[in-house]
């Protein structure tokens, strides 16, 4: 008789029976005891009830990726920290610290042979606003952005001048037009005198230029800490993390799972940066993009795991933002999110270097700014790969999933 | 571990615990577990009653391997934590005193992620449907009542369709109607031969879904055995309830008098006779002999008898009498 109910419940296994609509029939109480006493332990597959079970097909780690995506997109606030608070910090202090002077271009004529008179003639114009200046600050403050265009005389060798301005940037082409109305309208014997134009670009000189990859830094940092710290705690309050550790879930996928939904969320975030700063500000990656892009995910995982680390005990929020505040403030202040760390005094530098956000900045900086190879960063590319490894592990070792 | 092969457990019990204890070290040590025995049978519903800090979610917690016990072995469906966990998580459910499901996700997609950690499971839609769910499954969790998100933690449990069910607390706080809706989703998985584990403050649910209760009290079993056994055990199957005091002085009776007390003991068919201040409460065999012989004495002695009430004995009854104390909760008759 049992032998026969056992059999008959296989079938209906194998039929995917739905289990309110056939609980009773399908496992009467007392064959279930039996055959749990009889057949479990020859039973391979571990399966137990073997009644309306269905493989299993969705990888755990997917489906905690999507639901972590889920959960943020229908979070508003997360949302404008993530997105929108980097971009309105870009534009406030890409305003302030932006070149004054729209309405009119500021040039610069370098000192030499009638210097004088051209100065002079230029500065009749209402649209021009010149200045005098040796070779070397002429080509500093171009770089700067302070002026548009620079005029010097042409190279050893030719008669005129040569108009340096850097063709990406709006108002140099302006300015170029503007001297030239100028000069045709003065009539003075300068007009005849031949003119070379060379493009001029110096990289990521402008204090937003300097900005830009600090805000990026600034995103990274926050995301590790908040989007993988943060959220972590949160789930041991609520105990999800136990309940969690009450199912066969492997602990990698998890973990992982919260790493790589925080990759996610943080292209979008920094690809929203560089747009708006491009269209912005002409900000641009002047080194390999692929470079950058693979800084930003190592800095993403750097992060991670000082948010892994942060969160690996702590069981209240009163300590999580302690600790996020903590670990936030010293990079926020010292590692040159918004000025350079080189204005710190000199025997801070080494310890300010050590900062995982410090090393970072240098190399993205190096590659956006200089268009250098982030091979030439050798020790920073080494602190911030010993400061992933060494939070990830110090994090997996001291991880508590309960309290 | 220190288990020989010669003490193998018996098999047949689905969950068997011997000498199990949990001390927490916190300063001053919290002895929360003190030497407890369980075995509960495959395909039994048993219930773990008890007060608030009686043990009872400690216990449960390292049954379920979430807590490492501080002494004593366990066996879940005959495998021990230390060597197969994977295998046991593979086959209990679980819902936690205290577990806050993510706000922002559906019902669905909730039961889902759970779902995906399993090798076998149910469709959400079945598990929605064992709950009696599916009309919320798009509902964000956030905007479900309470009952509903007590039932949505069942289906997470369930969505395995584990051969044991560990419940730790699923109808507290919440009111009646969603506390029946539970009772009878529980009576089905019950009914499905599954065995089940639950702890509960309320002694009418134990007593209408367990096969087996164990009664907690100061991290000890104070009492085990089927609501029935427990009842007996009180000597009686009624309980009569009722406040008596001299005429002289009804006022002043703060506290029933021993002598008094002893006299009504000696009534037919009393077994018990208890006093919580003014209040007396018999448990009896015979009801009409013992009303009728209750008020020839108070007549004798010059009494007034108040507030006098009866009823079946209840689990409620056999607690009181065993702690002295009322559980949390518990609705008065
Ligand atoms: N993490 C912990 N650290 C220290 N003490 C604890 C901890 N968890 C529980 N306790 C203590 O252990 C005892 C038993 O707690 P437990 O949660 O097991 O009781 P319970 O029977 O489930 O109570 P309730 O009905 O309130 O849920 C209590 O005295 C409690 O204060
Ligand atoms: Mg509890």
């Amino acid at each position: 008789m049992e032998q026969g109910r056992a059999t008959a419940d296989n079938a209906a296994a194998s039929q995917n029976v739905a289990p309110a609509t056939l609980p009773a029939t399908t496992r009467s109480r007392t064959d279930s005891a039996a055959r749990d006493s009889a057949t479990r332990d020859t039973e391979t597959s571990g399966v137990g009830s073997a009644s309306s079970g269905q493989a299993v097909v969705d990888w755990p780690i997917l489906v905690l990726v999507r639901t972590r995506l889920i959960e943020f997109t229908r979070k508003p606030a997360a949302v404008f920290w993530t997105y929108v608070f980097p971009l309105v910090m870009m534009f406030i202090l890409g305003s302030a610290f932006r070149s004054q002077g729209n309405t009119h271009s500021e040039i610069g004529v370098v000192t030499g042979p009638q210097q004088a008179e051209l100065v002079d003639q230029l500065s009749d114009s209402p649209e021009l606003k010149v200045s005098s200046l040796s070779p070397a600050d002429g080509l500093n403050q171009l770089r700067a952005g302070r002026i548009v265009l620079l005029i010097r005389p042409a190279p050893e060798g030719t008669v005129g001048w040569e108009f340096l301005y850097d063709p990406a940037r709006g108002g140099g082409r302006l300015a170029e037009l503007q001297i030239s109305e100028q000069l045709r309208e003065s009539h003075g014997t300068l007009e005849r005198l031949p003119i070379i134009t060379t493009p001029y670009s110096e990289p990521g000189g402008r204090y937003i230029d300097f900005l830009i990859p600090g805000l990026i830094g600034m995103t990274l940092l926050g995301g590790g800490l908040w989007g993988v710290g943060y959220a972590i705690v949160d789930m041991r309050i609520r105990k999800l993390l136990k309940r969690y550790l009450a199912t066969p879930m492997r602990r990698s996928d998890f973990l992982l799972g919260i790493v790589f939904s925080r990759l996610l969320f943080m292209f979008p975030q920094v690809a929203m940066i560089l747009v708006a700063s491009y269209f912005a500000f002409s900000v641009k990656i002047h080194g390999s993009g692929l470079e950058f892009a693979g800084l930003v995910i190592l800095g993403g995982l750097q992060f991670a795991g000082v948010g892994l680390l942060v969160a690996s005990r702590a069981k209240s929020m009163e300590t999580m933002s302690g600790l996020i505040n903590l670990a936030m403030l010293p990079m926020w202040t010292l590692s040159g999110i918004f000025f350079s760390y080189q204005n710190f005094p000199e025997f801070l530098h080494w310890p300010i270097r050590l900062l995982p956000l410090t090393s970072l900045l240098d190399v993205l900086r190096g590659v956006m700014l200089d268009g250098a190879s982030c091979w030439s960063f050798p020790i920073e590319l080494s602190l911030v790969a010993a400061w992933t490894i060494g939070t990830f592990s110090l994090a997996l070792y001291l991880f508590r999933w309960s309290d | 571990m220190l288990h020989s092969v010669a003490a193998q457990p018996d098999q047949a019990f689905a969950i068997d615990c011997r000498g199990l204890r949990k001390t927490y070290p916190t300063r001053p040590p919290v002895e929360a577990v003190q030497g407890v025995d369980l075995q509960v049978h495959y395909g039994e519903c048993f219930g773990v009653l008890g007060p608030n800090g009686a043990g009872k979610t400690t216990t449960m917690e390292i049954l379920e391997g979430l807590l490492p016990a501080t002494a004593g072995q366990v066996r879940v469906l005959g495998r021990s934590w230390d060597s197969d966990a994977r295998e046991i998580r593979q086959r209990i459910g679980v819902s936690l005193q205290e577990t806050i499901l993510s706000d922002d996700l559906t019902v669905q997609e909730t039961v889902r992620l759970f779902r995906s950690f399993y090798r076998q499971a149910w469709t959400v839609d079945q598990a929605l449907a064992s709950v009696s769910l599916q009309e919320k499954a798009n509902a964000r969790v956030n905007k479900l009542s309470g009952g509903q998100k007590q039932r949505l933690a069942v289906a997470c449990a369930v969505v395995s369709d584990p051969e044991l069910l560990f419940l730790d607390e699923p109808t507290t706080g919440l009111d009646p109607t969603s506390r029946r809706e539970v009772w009878e989703i529980i009576g089905r998985l019950r009914a499905q031969g599954r065995t089940i584990l639950l702890t509960t403050h309320y002694m009418d649910e134990a007593q209408r879904l367990c096969d087996r209760v164990a009664i907690f009290d100061q991290g000890q079993v104070i009492a085990l055995g089927t609501p029935e056994q427990l009842i007996r055990s009180l000597g009686g199957d009624h309980i009569v309830r009722f406040t008596c005091a001299p005429v002289a002085t009804p006022q002043q009776v703060e506290v029933a008098e021993e002598p008094w007390l002893e006299r009504l003991r000696q009534l037919p068919t009393v077994s018990l006779v208890e006093a919580e201040g003014a209040e007396i409460r018999l448990a009896c065999q015979h009801l009409p002999a013992v009303l009728t012989a209750l008020i020839d004495l108070v007549r004798q002695e010059g009494r007034v008898l108040s507030d006098l009430v009866t009823r079946g004995a209840t689990l409620d009854d056999v607690f009181i009498h065993l702690t002295g104390k009322r559980l949390e909760g518990t609705p008065e008759s």
